[in-house]
């Protein structure tokens, strides 16, 4: 579903990225693994449009998407959930949620999207009317997927999403992105949770400053020396 | 004595709902797109002039030149965010002012070249009627031109409390990183926030001809003023800009009335200057 060839990124001088290779088959889970500033940030924005490559190919469903602005990016079914969740904190739940269904492509599914992301996180209804900077971090999370969920993604980018989370709220989060999973929805997942996501992960990839250093099945990286002694501690 | 003062505090109140209008536009500028129009008050005169020539050569009142003139400087507004100001958005403040100023120099000496330095006077047949109420006299034009404001104003609420697209350049000043994430066109949103404000300055100024008579030399003294009333009001409060428009209107009103109508800038800074000490984000700005 996604292919990704060859691609540079940088921030100014400094290189983000260097000729990062991977592809995520439909339906699957893709992990992402690596240590702070590897690199999984500017990957993901570098994905979704927030960021120009200087170099490679992005291709989603067939169609070379490097360079496309993050709203055309968005509306081909590209979801992101972003690193520090990035709720509107003065609008309310329902505005927020309002906000991931601008896109020409969920305009139409707003009230069936809405009805399944109130059926999945119950918590949100009653936060309601709300303004999401009221919310807890569970809470405001739960948000971030809902409104990331109203666009009708086909492929969404889990960037850190239990990060800051008390231990009940990170296995809610990470079981809901399991049962989207199930529900036929394509995953890239960026976890600190580093075991949990492997084992979720059908793909797995490991990022070290900026390439890719590692690929296989997630059960297979599980089960490697180097990944166990760097990201498991074992 | 008493009743005087109330009808000058009243006109005060009309007049700066007139200029909260107009100050409106600023804030919602700045508030969204983070940059701050220092050609505002030009803009105000080149939407007295279009009154002005509406006037004279159709007869068109203002109250209802109003409409096409705000309608045409959204398109404007629309058009100046896409062309001239987004590629510089992200860039350094001084380059963006350079800009604004350099535009509002532009408009001041193109409108002197067009219709020279002469003050352009409206004259409405009712300019001079008013309504009796008890013992209170109200200018028909300005109470006209009040309401008008209001009207408009309590539209602009409207729209961002209520629309989708409202709601979506709240968002883009919310958290600009989250309007990028859900796809939100924030290029687009930045030009329609810019077409709006710039319809603000044009209905305000549409306004102001019933008010003041139109002359370039009005641009940075109008620049000034939404500024004052801006950062009384709170920088970004749409209610700010309301109240921060009526305050100076009032304060305007009652200097010109209690010692000579010269002095009525100097109550306005007076007023700034206490704003800045005693509550610098201003009435209902946000503490950052
Ligand atoms: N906006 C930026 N400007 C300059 N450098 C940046 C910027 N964003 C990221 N970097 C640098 O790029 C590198 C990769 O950062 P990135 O955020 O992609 O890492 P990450 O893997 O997501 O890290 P973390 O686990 O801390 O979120 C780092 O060295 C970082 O300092
Ligand atoms: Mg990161």
């Amino acid at each position: 579903m996604l292919r990704i060839e060859n691609l540079d990124v940088y921030h100014g001088d400094a290189q983000a990225l260097d000729g990062v290779a991977l592809t995520v088959d439909q339906g699957a889970i893709a992990a992402i693994v690596g240590a702070n500033g590897a690199g999984k940030t500017s990957l993901i924005h570098t994905i979704a449009g927030m960021h120009r490559p200087a170099r490679g190919r992005i291709v989603f469903k067939g169609q070379d998407i490097a360079g496309l602005p993050s709203h055309k990016v968005c509306n081909l079914g590209i979801g992101q959930v972003a690193e520090g969740r990035q709720v509107f904190p003065s609008l309310t739940v329902a505005e927020n949620l309002e906000m991931g269904a601008m896109l020409p492509r969920a305009k139409g599914k707003r009230v069936e999207n809405l009805a399944f992301v109130l059926t999945m996180f119950p918590k949100l209804r009653e936060r309601f009317t709300q303004a999401a900077g009221t919310l807890s971090g569970g809470e405001q999370q739960m948000l971030a997927i809902g409104r990331c969920l109203m666009g009708s993604p086909e492929l969404v980018m889990f960037d850190e999403p239990s990060l800051g989370l008390a231990p009940a709220a990170v296995h809610d989060v990470l079981a809901a992105i399991r049962d989207l999973n199930r529900a036929g929805l394509t995953c890239v997942l960026v976890e600190q949770n580093v075991a949990v996501s492997l084992k979720l992960a059908r793909q797995a990839y490991v990022l070290e400053n900026g390439r890719v250093t590692l690929a296989g099945s997630g059960e297979a990286l599980l089960a490697d020396e180097r990944v166990r002694q760097a990201y498991l501690g074992m | 004595m008493s009743s005087i003062l109330f009808n000058v505090v009243v006109q005060g109140i009309l007049t700066g709902l007139v200029y909260g209008l107009m100050a409106l536009g600023l804030s919602v500028i700045f508030g969204v797109v983070r940059v701050v129009n220092f050609a505002h008050g030009e803009f105000a005169v080149i939407a007295m002039y279009a009154a002005y020539l509406l006037f004279s050569a159709l007869r068109l009142d203002p109250l209802i030149a109003m409409l096409p003139i705000a309608l045409g400087f959204f398109g404007i507004g629309y058009a100046l965010q896409r062309l001239l100001i987004n590629p510089f958005i992200g860039r350094p403040a001084h380059e963006q002012f350079i800009l604004l100023v350099g535009v509002a120099i532009i408009i001041v000496n193109g409108l002197l070249m067009i219709f020279g330095p002469d003050a352009r006077p409206t004259n409405l047949s009712y300019a001079f009627d008013s309504f009796a109420i008890g013992p209170l006299f109200i200018d028909k034009v300005r109470t006209y031109a009040a309401i008008a404001a209001l009207a408009v104003t309590g539209l602009l609420f409207a729209f961002f409390r209520y629309t989708h697209t409202g709601t979506a350049i709240r968002a883009c000043a919310d958290n600009l990183v989250g309007a990028a994430v859900v796809g939100l066109d924030v290029k687009r949103l930045y030009a329609l926030t810019f077409g709006i404000g710039l319809a603000c300055v044009g209905a305000a100024g549409t306004l102001m001809v019933t008010i003041a008579d139109a002359t370039p030399a009005l641009g940075p003294a109008y620049t000034l003023l939404a500024f004052t009333i801006v950062i009384i009001g709170g920088l970004g409060s749409m209610a700010g800009a309301l109240i921060g428009g009526i305050l100076i209107g009032v304060s305007e009103a009652c200097a010109g009335f209690l010692i000579t109508p010269s002095m009525k800038s100097m109550f306005s800074f007076a007023l700034l200057i206490a704003v800045l000490a005693f509550r610098p984000e201003g009435l209902l700005g946000k503490r950052t």
